[in-house]
């Protein structure tokens, strides 16, 4: 018997692990969720657990009304989603907020400061303020856990959705969690039907809005209370104010002070505020992103300090906030000039092969969000914008509108397989619809990669592995009014290239399709895959295949004399090697060679 | 006996492996009785681009986060990556280093020359580096997937725990099936240094 099974009580988990026990724990039947860093994984440790039910939805617009379903039918229900996945599941956010619950309802929002894989910064804080829904911010995997059942119990008690915020340094950090038995669910499934609480008529919607400001009046006297919301008396000279991962930070920094801990987000505390600031000389308030504690208690008359020189840009460290508040920069080495390291395609990646073609046609490429984005960097450069999760396709057709006949040919959108099933099919519809003859590339790679490999409507399977009906994209595009849908292999970048060429050149709407697997597919990762090499004797180095961006694909310099060693000519720069460990066998680069130079490796 | 304390900062480079190693780094301090924390990020900085992990033990830990300049021990996969998180190691601080060089895309295109002289930039932030091949003694046992627990064993030597912890760890975290490669690669790490 190992060490961990005797201490079964206890594990370290990541907050995703712990928000998904804490929703085990807390008896949640139904969970659905579209992937999204850092959320993901919350949703793919909670299938896990025996008799639940979860599901990928196409989008979290879709999981957050399936969460609402399953309440309605009397169940503990819970979505999943990072920040900007709230944004396109807000409207029916906001409007459950005004009926209530009845099996107790949590969303998950996991704000990502820092936009470690993100294309904003935006702070969900806001939403608990402008929709009326209380939120909890845990500080760590302990209070994740704690918070996520805790939520499910203010759901019910209060009838209300409950928000709970991670952050990625809360989402994807350990920490030491003690799990509890799931509790037995309060009342048994089923709907009742209450047409003054569940059909949103104007006539229903102003009678729950009075709800609405009666239930935050009576969640702000919970918040006055409860320990969650907490002072640790200190040092008295210095107070701080502070929530979720900042909190540790503080501990961290400033372990003497008195430190004022929220754990709910909103609706936030009165007297709790007005007791420490009468306890504390000066007040700092400590948060990641914007001033949402601070204006509150500005707005109390307290005089409390903050972004003045707490930054508002980006995620906070010990050090950070040290430095913030004494105002003294603590010496460390200056870090090492090195060769930055971005994030890349993979070798073998099939989406490599499109932007290669595609680069060649010199098009203005609307982009979107997935491990496709990468190709706006170099060598390939081949994306001009990036806004959200389905925009390329709507910002394809508005610049086609905005340029005239000018931009005839010159406009193409590229989006993945399940970004466009996430929003992207209503932009397609708008093109046909409105007369636009965009080219739409949509990159099939069988999976939802970016996030980590989730199913999607198209890949034939659910969340639980259970083989299911896939959408069909070139039947979905043509019952959109497309005529001209096509598919081709990435890899065969001659192939695709003529195919863009034509396509782009017709005025009327197209769709192509890019079929091939992501490159890191379990089932791609076990197929016997060749492994190219380059023929030293061979290479002019030339660097056609290095314009590839390849990690495989290394450029070895040489100096004049190397070179003639080598027994090339002095003027030679250097030559491409192929690393065996790396290369995945795609085949796009023998192609590329004149000289013939790449050529499988004989084992 | 007071609980010793420390922090590991983790540099490499996506798919090499390092949220493995940190898993398994931190369940066998978990299991000798640590309170211990751990931070990186998933997602689109994995797709071969540096990627760092942070992991602190101690009686009790707060912040997820190593600051810059207090790390007791630098674990990097990669030379790179090694000088890059350089200023995170405390003065006098060890760093174990896996002398493997993967190209970054400026240098794989030829725009940037790989840094002839990464080693010795290293040895001037500290005295205390120690460098392996673990890629080679993962090839020699015929399995490049262990560069990481290769590299877990070298870097053992600088952590208060005892061997049996981190096989310990593995067999409780890892698919029964590579246990036993990993748990051989362990040792081949750690007999790549002394005990200093």
């Amino acid at each position: 018997m190992s060490v961990l099974e005797k201490k079964e009580e206890i594990r370290l988990l990541s907050g995703n692990e712990a928000i998904a026990r804490g929703a085990f724990e807390a008896g949640v039947k139904v969970a659905s969720a579209y992937p999204g860093t850092p959320s993901t994984e919350i949703l793919e440790n909670f299938v896990r657990y025996e008799g639940v039910y979860a599901e990928w939805a196409p989008n979290e617009k879709v999981a957050v009304e399936v969460a609402i379903g399953a309440s309605m039918g009397g169940v503990r229900a819970l979505a999943t989603m990072k920040h900007v996945g709230v944004n396109v599941a807000a409207d029916p956010i906001f409007t459950v907020s005004y009926t209530g619950v009845r099996g107790g309802l949590v969303f998950v929002t996991a704000d990502d400061p820092e936009l470690h894989s993100s294309q904003n910064e935006q702070d969900s804080r806001h939403y608990a303020v402008a929709a009326k829904i209380p939120m909890l911010e845990p500080s760590d995997s302990f209070e994740a856990k704690e918070f996520t059942r805790l939520a499910f119990e203010l759901s019910e008690k209060y009838d209300t959705p409950v928000f709970l915020r991670s952050t990625t340094r809360i989402s994807h950090a350990k920490g030491v969690v003690r799990l509890d038995a799931p509790v037995a669910p309060a009342f048994p499934p089923g709907f009742h039907p209450d047409p003054a609480k569940w059909v949103m008529l104007p006539v229903n919607g102003k009678r729950r809005h009075i709800v609405v400001e009666e239930r935050t009046k009576a969640l702000r006297e919970f918040a006055e209370s409860w320990d969650g919301n907490r002072i640790e008396w200190g040092d008295r000279s210095l107070g701080i104010i502070t929530a979720g991962v900042s909190y540790q930070y503080v501990k961290e920094a400033f372990p003497d002070a008195s430190v004022l801990k929220i754990g709910l987000a909103w609706p936030l505390p009165v007297r709790l505020f007005r007791e420490f600031a009468a306890g504390v000389t000066r007040i700092v308030v400590v948060e990641e992103l914007d001033p949402h504690l601070e204006t509150h208690v500005k707005s109390l008359g307290i005089r409390a300090q903050g972004k003045e020189f707490i930054p508002i840009v980006g995620e906070l460290d010990p050090r950070i906030v040290r430095q913030a508040i004494t105002g003294e920069a603590i010496p460390v080495r200056v870090p090492e000039p090195v060769p930055s390291r971005p994030p890349n395609l993979c070798p073998g990646c099939p989406h490599r092969g499109l932007f290669f073609a595609l680069k060649k046609l010199k098009v203005t490429v609307t982009g979107d969000i997935g491990c496709y984005t990468l190709a706006t960097l170099p060598p390939l450069g081949a994306m001009d914008t990036c806004i959200c999760m389905g925009a390329s396709i709507g910002n394809a057709h508005g610049m086609e509108k905005a340029l005239g006949p000018d931009g005839a040919g010159k406009v193409v959108a590229v989006i993945g397989d399940s970004t466009f099933l996430h929003s992207g099919v209503t932009g397609l519809m708008n093109v046909v619809y409105n007369r636009g003859a965009s080219t739409v590339i949509l990159l099939d790679n069988d999976t939802t990669a970016m996030t980590g490999a989730q199913e999607n409507p198209a890949t034939g399977k659910t969340l639980h592995g259970e083989p299911t009906r896939r959408t069909d994209l070139p039947a979905l595009c043509r019952a959109l009014g497309v005529e001209h849908v096509y598919t081709v292999n990435p890899h065969d970048m001659k192939q695709t290239e003529a195919v863009l060429r034509r396509e782009v050149a017709r005025p009327e709407p197209s769709v192509i399709i890019t079929k091939a697997p992501c490159a890191l597919l379990p089932e791609h990762r076990r197929k016997k895959r060749p492994v190219y090499e380059v023929i030293a004797d061979l290479c002019t180095g030339c660097k056609a295949c290095s314009q590839l961006g390849c990690p495989a694909i290394e450029w070895v310099p040489f100096t004049p004399e190397e070179a003639v060693a080598a027994g090339k000519k002095a003027t030679q720069k250097g030559m491409a090697r192929i690393s065996p460990l790396l290369c995945d066998g795609c085949n796009q680069c023998p192609p590329l060679c004149k000289f013939q130079a790449i050529l499988e490796k004989k084992s | 006996m007071s609980v010793p304390k420390g922090d590991v900062f983790l540099a490499g480079v996506g798919g090499q492996g390092t949220l493995l190693a940190s898993e398994v780094l931190c369940d066998a301090f978990l299991l000798s009785g640590f309170d211990v924390k751990k931070s990186e990020v998933h997602g689109m900085a994995q797709r071969g681009g540096s990627v760092t992990t942070h992991l602190r033990f101690g009686p009790k830990v707060f912040s997820p986060l190593i600051e810059p300049g207090k790390a007791d021990l630098l674990i990097a996969f990669e030379k790179i990556e090694a000088l890059r998180f350089a200023h995170y190691l405390r003065p006098g601080g060890a760093m174990v280093v896996n002398a493997q060089e993967i190209f970054p895309p400026s240098v794989a295109t030829g725009h940037e020359r790989y840094p002839q002289d990464a080693v010795e930039r290293l040895r001037a932030v500290t005295d205390r580096l120690h460098m392996v091949d673990a890629l080679a003694a993962a090839m020699s046992m015929r399995e490049v997937r262990a560069v990481n627990i290769v590299l877990m064993g070298a870097a053992s030597h600088f952590l208060p725990l005892p061997e049996a912890a981190y096989e310990e760890a593995m067999k409780a975290r890892l698919p029964e099936k590579i246990v036993d490669v990993n748990v051989r690669a362990f040792r081949a790490g750690r007999a790549l240094l002394q005990q200093t």
